[in-house]
């Protein structure tokens, strides 16, 4: 992993980001690239010897079989030496057309490997980033970096480096030649050449502004699109069609012009690198020809110029190939820095040891077992899960997960400014179901996004089993969570699937069970495939209350022992919640279980209810001490009723 | 014949997109031309003043022709920066015009219609795949344009110096076309099913971005990492094999060129021998045949490119020849006379292939300022009964009608404008709040949307929000409560000042109190609004006038509370499920 360094304004051309996406190129086809570069040295090579093919042709072979013919006559003529020749030449030109397969092809292969490698560390260390970076990133945005930002990279690894390596070569061989042919001549050409790199350098570093603008449009439209085709529904019911339009033609007009600007710079350096190299070309001709005439300077002769001038437009040609390919340079360059943007996105700091494992209960003790003979026991109840919590002093404890989770005077802010939660204390004790009560924004999510740690408290302590939750490991933490949202979110691939996802080892039988717990199963066996239905688009052919009973039944397989229900009935109609309550009912049984509701039917029955309000709880009991005590909670449930 | 028939018409559709950018279009080779001819004048020039200025001494010339030589470079310069900015001009102008059409399109689509291309690959086609049109559209406007007056220009050369040689090129050429049109027909089908996984890349992508709460509480990190990777991997795999096809191309066309160089090397050899020929044409057929060769790599190029780009145009294509299920009459109705509801005998189902229908035999009327309360378990049909008013679905059979006539009947913008709908699951947009209360009403004053908000009950915390109005919404609402998210949307829904009202289960995330407040709001604030009211609390159905009770898609009891609770045993079952909470 490079450093990491914080830079404002940095320039997609940056010393770092260069040296970052070279070493994807590099890093893991040292020994292709050696064969590349090899490959690449040999077909210079070729090419170079190619331009002195006619001149060895005809001083070589032809003019002196000419000479014997005059002499003796045509039909004399040996042509032996001239075809042996020939087929040299042939096999030149073969290894030539060969080494180019080879580098090309490897090159291809070595590009489209880098491509996979950084969509898929991207992709990695997405996963890794904290949920407040999905939730201030345009989704569409986001998905842009894999598609659009990657392309651009493509064109500049799979010919723009070899492109690159050639002309370097080829650009180095002529210098050597025109060096030892006449030196006065090669240091006009050489201030000449300079002041031209120097020149495309400076439109080409205009350019890559417009190219970073282009990548960034593209992103924002990307984003805009794929929030308006998922809010379809809304567009349509408010018939916002014409307003879309509007803006998606502002945003699309934003990617034309900069796409336009970055275009123009592109076509336009072709022409005039050209152009530039015709005027050296011009000028060596000129400097030689009064070098040679005026201050009769003996090394300079006609046939110099004329070589040299050769030389002259071997020379250019590379550094005009050169300049043609900043287009895809700036446009790679543009792509890598949004791409390397996102691998530098701080992720979820885990400084987490505390992990979760399997013991065995012997007596009092707690023996570590490895998951294997725990799977064979699985019913037994002397096989638990437990933390393992190694201390400073090299000792380590087993403390059986037990779901008792306790909050110390917890602060929280999302944005640092504005403060939603203050001074939250609570414990729930294993096995106890604690309801969050109170108006909408009082913060009762919130403080479940704190226990599973998807944003961190700013102050207090919350603790689980006794153990500092920052002190768990994230994934083991999550591990002994289950959470059902308000909004389901469900998977592409198969109901069963779908309900697998909360334990990728569970049976189909397991899985059916679960489904059964949270009565889905009626429903889902009345699909078209049963458990094999396949899902799609989050499920939209389902009802916003079948995804949920799916969610739960996912929750319920995961078999955690401490549960978030987050609005996980609001979607259920109150007579099918009344018998999903059932499975829930069971299902909460023997766990710690968080619930969020409005429906006080759904809370009444808790252990401990906490009335929020405004971030701060501001009532706390059971739900007859709370209903005598006449305060808020008497008035919330009461107000729910009044209506009858 | 019927694959170039299909492409023609592939072509012209998008063609029609071009537009305002037709000038800069046709401009740009013409002012390629103009910078190829120059081109071509210059070395012509330079032998001239070599010939005959240096070679005679005579200084003027030198300097005449100097300055016109100049004169020239200029002016290619000037073209070749001109026609440069048009093309640029031109291919990102059809760009835009392309994602213009589209997204024009999308607008009109049903939801059926989107499903079938699924929200991730509108995307791809919207971006990559106008991308590379773009790119193969500048392409065609420029070089190749370019490239075969080069190429002509050198053959008509070679030709000029000695026939029967130049003849060679004919036996080469063919052997080009055929490898180009079997490379073309190798990789084509290759790139379209990549772009394909493309798509399901971007599907695995938009899950986990939009579900990542649901990944990062199952831990599921690792599982979706696999699942990308090995679209990831077998992207690459079809991108390798696709290209690998494609790459053999430029070594091609160098083979045959440097096959044609040593044949002609031969021959020509013989040709001078025997006094047909001279050293110098021999020499300057070959600087010819370099430019031929550079030619027909740029033209291998110009290939590559095309066969990629010819699959996105086609999914570009796609979408531009979608048609969209829900469309306008001919004579529409300019007017809803009330806000009375009639269904008849309705039948619907999402698909249809499915056979069991979603709603079976509905028969409604309601009355126009009628409170409907309605009332079902999970999956019955309500949601997909309440759609179709408001047309985001048709019926399969029987009408349903709005002010007496059929919704069909009515302007598509018109019956949505008169049917507000406050929808199961709530979108929010990235953008202020006022920004997405505009989206009700977009002349809606402030007052009128504190006058919304108050109704809605959510004027109290928009004011609890430091920035008030213009606090800055997240994409989704990300950073509002379900609760308060459903208050601003039924205020953007309030605003449009509808003839009906439809709540879909709109306050389930709002405590039974500030839901009595925002019904009791509703009622005084427009009597005459025909309202229907899902629900799964039977507290929010205090003020229905009736109440329908729907059962696995049909109607199971219409009725008053009253009623309903002493003829209908599913409602009295809800009723008991929600009153037993309130009594113990």
């Amino acid at each position: 992993m490079p450093p990491k360094e914080m830079h404002e304004n940095e320039s997609p051309f940056s010393r770092k980001n260069v040296k970052r996406l070279l070493s994807y190129v590099a890093g893991k086809h040292k020994f292709l690239l050696t064969v590349v570069f090899v490959s690449i040295i040999v077909a210079s090579i070729v090419a170079v010897l190619s331009n002195v093919f006619i001149k060895d042709l005809v001083d070589d072979y032809i003019t002196p079989l000419v000479k014997k013919a005059a002499t003796s006559g045509t039909a004399s003529v040996d042509y032996s030496g001239l075809a042996s020749w020939i087929r040299k030449v042939g096999i030149l030109f073969l290894i030539g057309v060969m080494v180019e397969v080879l580098y090309a092809q490897i090159m291809m292969v070595i590009s489209n490997n880098v491509l996979r490698n950084v969509r898929d560390d991207m992709f990695r260390h997405m996963e890794k980033l904290p949920v407040s970076f999905f939730d201030t990133h345009a989704h569409g945005d986001v998905m842009s970096y894999y598609t659009n930002d990657v392309d651009a990279m493509k064109n500049m690894v799979a010919s723009g480096i070899p492109a690159i390596i050639s002309s370097v070569i080829t650009i180095l061989a002529n210098l050597v030649g025109m060096f030892v042919l006449c030196w006065q001549l090669t240091i006009p050409v050489l201030i000449g050449s300079f002041l031209m790199i120097a020149f495309i350098g400076k439109i080409g570093g205009k350019s890559a502004k417009y190219f970073v603008r282009q990548q960034e449009s593209i992103g924002a439209l990307n984003g805009y699109v794929e929030e308006m085709v998922n809010g379809q529904k809304v567009v349509k019911v408010f018939t916002y069609e014409e307003r879309a339009k509007k803006a998606f033609d502002k945003k699309n007009e934003e990617l034309c012009k900069s796409s336009m600007m970055a275009n123009t710079f592109g076509n336009i350096m072709m022409p005039l690198s050209d152009s530039i190299g015709r005027v050296l070309y011009v000028m060596v001709a000129f400097i030689g020809g009064f070098l040679a005439i005026e201050c009769g300077l003996s090394v300079v002769t006609v046939g110099v110029i004329a070589s040299f001038l050769q030389l002259t437009r071997a020379f250019i040609e590379p550094v005009s190939l050169l300049s043609g390919q900043i287009n895809e340079i700036n446009m790679a360059m543009a792509g890598a820095n949004r791409i390397f943007r996102l691998l530098d996105e701080k992720p979820e700091e885990d400084e987490g040891y505390v992990t979760m494992v399997r013991c065995k209960k012997q007596g009092e003790e707690l023996v570590e077992v490895s998951p294997e003979e725990a799977l064979q026991n699985a019913g037994s109840k002397d096989f638990v899960w437990a933390w393992k919590h190694p201390h400073q002093d090299g000792t380590l404890t087993y403390t059986e997960v037990l779901g008792d989770v306790q909050l110390f005077d917890v602060d929280f802010s999302y944005d640092g400014k504005k403060q939603v939660l203050y001074d939250i204390s609570l414990h729930a004790t294993p096995g106890q179901k604690i309801a969050f009560v109170g108006a909408t924004g009082a913060g009762k999510t919130t403080i479940t996004n704190l226990i599973n740690r998807f944003y961190d408290i700013a102050d207090g302590k919350i603790r689980y089993d006794g153990i500092n939750i920052n002190k768990i490991k994230k994934a083991d933490l999550r591990h002994s969570l289950g959470i059902v949202l308000q909004d389901t979110n469900l998977f592409t691939g198969s109901v069963m699937e779908n309900i697998r996802y909360g334990n990728l080892s569970a049976t189909d039988e397991e899985c059916i069970a679960a489904a059964k717990l949270a009565n889905a199963h009626d429903f889902i066996s009345k699909l078209p495939d049963g458990y094999d239905t396949v899902l799609t688009s989050n499920g939209t052919d389902l009802s916003q209350g079948q995804r949920q009973l799916i969610a739960i039944a996912r929750a319920a397989v995961a078999d955690p022992p401490v549960m978030i229900l987050d609005e996980a009935t609001s979607s259920i109609d109150t007579r099918t919640e009344a018998i999903v309550q059932r499975g829930m009912d069971s299902l909460m049984e023997g766990r710690t279980v968080f619930v969020i509701a409005h429906r006080l039917s759904t809370v009444k029955n808790s252990e401990a209810i906490m009335v929020l309000e405004n971030g701060r709880i501001i009532e706390r009991g059971g739900h007859e001490a709370l209903i005598s005590e006449g305060g808020k909670y008497y008035q919330l449930y009461t107000g729910a009723f009044e209506l009858e | 014949m019927r694959n170039s028939e299909s492409n023609e018409i592939m072509i012209k559709r998008l063609l029609g997109s071009v537009r305002e950018y037709k000038r800069a279009s046709i401009l740009s080779p013409i002012l390629v031309t103009g910078e190829v001819v120059m081109e071509v004048l210059l070395p012509f020039l330079m032998a001239k003043i070599i010939d005959n200025g240096i070679e005679r001494s005579d200084m003027k010339y030198v300097w005449r022709m100097g300055l016109l030589l100049l004169l020239c470079m200029l002016v290619c310069v000037a073209f070749g920066a001109l026609s440069g900015h048009a093309a640029a001009k031109a291919s990102s102008g059809f760009a835009k015009n392309l994602r213009h059409d589209m997204f024009e399109k999308l607008q009109s689509f049903s939801f059926s219609n989107i499903d079938k291309f699924k929200t991730s690959g509108i995307i791809t086609r919207l971006t990559t795949d106008v991308s590379n049109v773009q790119n193969s559209y500048q392409m065609i406007v420029r070089i190749a344009v370019r490239v075969p007056i080069m190429l002509i220009s050198a053959m008509c050369a070679c030709f000029y110096i000695n026939t029967r040689m130049a003849l060679i090129f004919l036996l080469v050429a063919p052997v080009l076309l055929i490898a180009l049109f079997f490379v073309f027909r190798y990789a084509y089908p290759i790139f379209r099913r990549m772009f394909k996984k493309i798509d399901q890349m971007n599907n695995v992508l938009q899950e986990n971005v939009r579900g990542i709460r649901v990944v990062k509480s199952f831990v599921r990190e690792d599982y979706e990492t696999e699942k990308f990777t090995s679209v990831s991997d077998s992207i690459r795999k079809d991108s390798v094999k696709a290209e690998r096809v494609l790459y053999l191309n430029s070594p091609l066309m160098m083979m045959s060129i440097y096959s044609a160089m040593l044949l002609i090397s031969w021959i020509g050899a013989k040709l001078i021998i025997h006094g047909e020929m001279t050293t110098g044409q021999l020499s300057s057929m070959f600087t010819y045949m370099m430019q031929i060769l550079l030619s027909l790599m740029m033209i291998s190029m110009i290939v590559v490119t095309i066969v990629i780009s010819r699959a996105s145009a086609e999914r570009i294509v796609e979408i531009l020849e979608e048609e969209p299920d829900i469309t306008d009459p001919e004579d529409l109705e300019k007017e809803i006379s009330d806000g009375s509801i009639d269904f008849e005998h309705v039948f619907f189902s999402y698909s249809k292939k499915k056979e069991k229908s979603c709603l079976m035999d509905l028969d409604l009327h309601i009355r126009s300022g009628e409170t409907v309360g309605i009332i079902g378990s999970t999956g019955c049909g309500k949601s997909s009964f309440v759609q179709l008013i408001p047309r985001l679905y048709d019926v399969t059979d029987g009408c349903v009608k709005v002010g007496g006539k059929d919704v069909r009947s009515y302007d598509l913008e018109l019956i949505r404008n008169q049917v507000a709908m406050v929808l199961q699951k709530n979108v929010l947009f990235s953008g202020t709040i006022k920004e997405n209360l505009m989206w009700g009403n977009p002349e809606a004053t402030d007052e009128d949307m504190i006058r919304a908000c108050k109704i809605a009950q959510a004027d109290e915390f928009i004011g609890s929000f430091p920035e008030g109005y213009d606090t800055y919404i997240e994409q989704d609402g990300s950073n509002v409560s379900g609760g308060q998210k459903q208050r601003l949307c039924i205020a953007r829904a309030l605003l449009k000042e509808p003839k009906i009202l439809i709540l879909d289960d709109s306050t389930s995330a709002v405590d039974t109190a500030t839901d009595a407040l925002i019904q009791k709001g509703m009622t005084e604030y427009r009597p005459d609004m025909t309202k229907l009211i899902i629900t799964q609390r039977i507290s929010s159905l205090e003020c229905a006038d009736r109440i329908i009770v729907i059962d696995n898609g049909r109607i199971d009891g219409i009725g008053t509370h009253e009623e309903l609770l002493r003829d209908n045993r599913i409602y009295r079952e809800v009723f008991e499920s929600q009153k037993k909470g309130g009594d113990r």
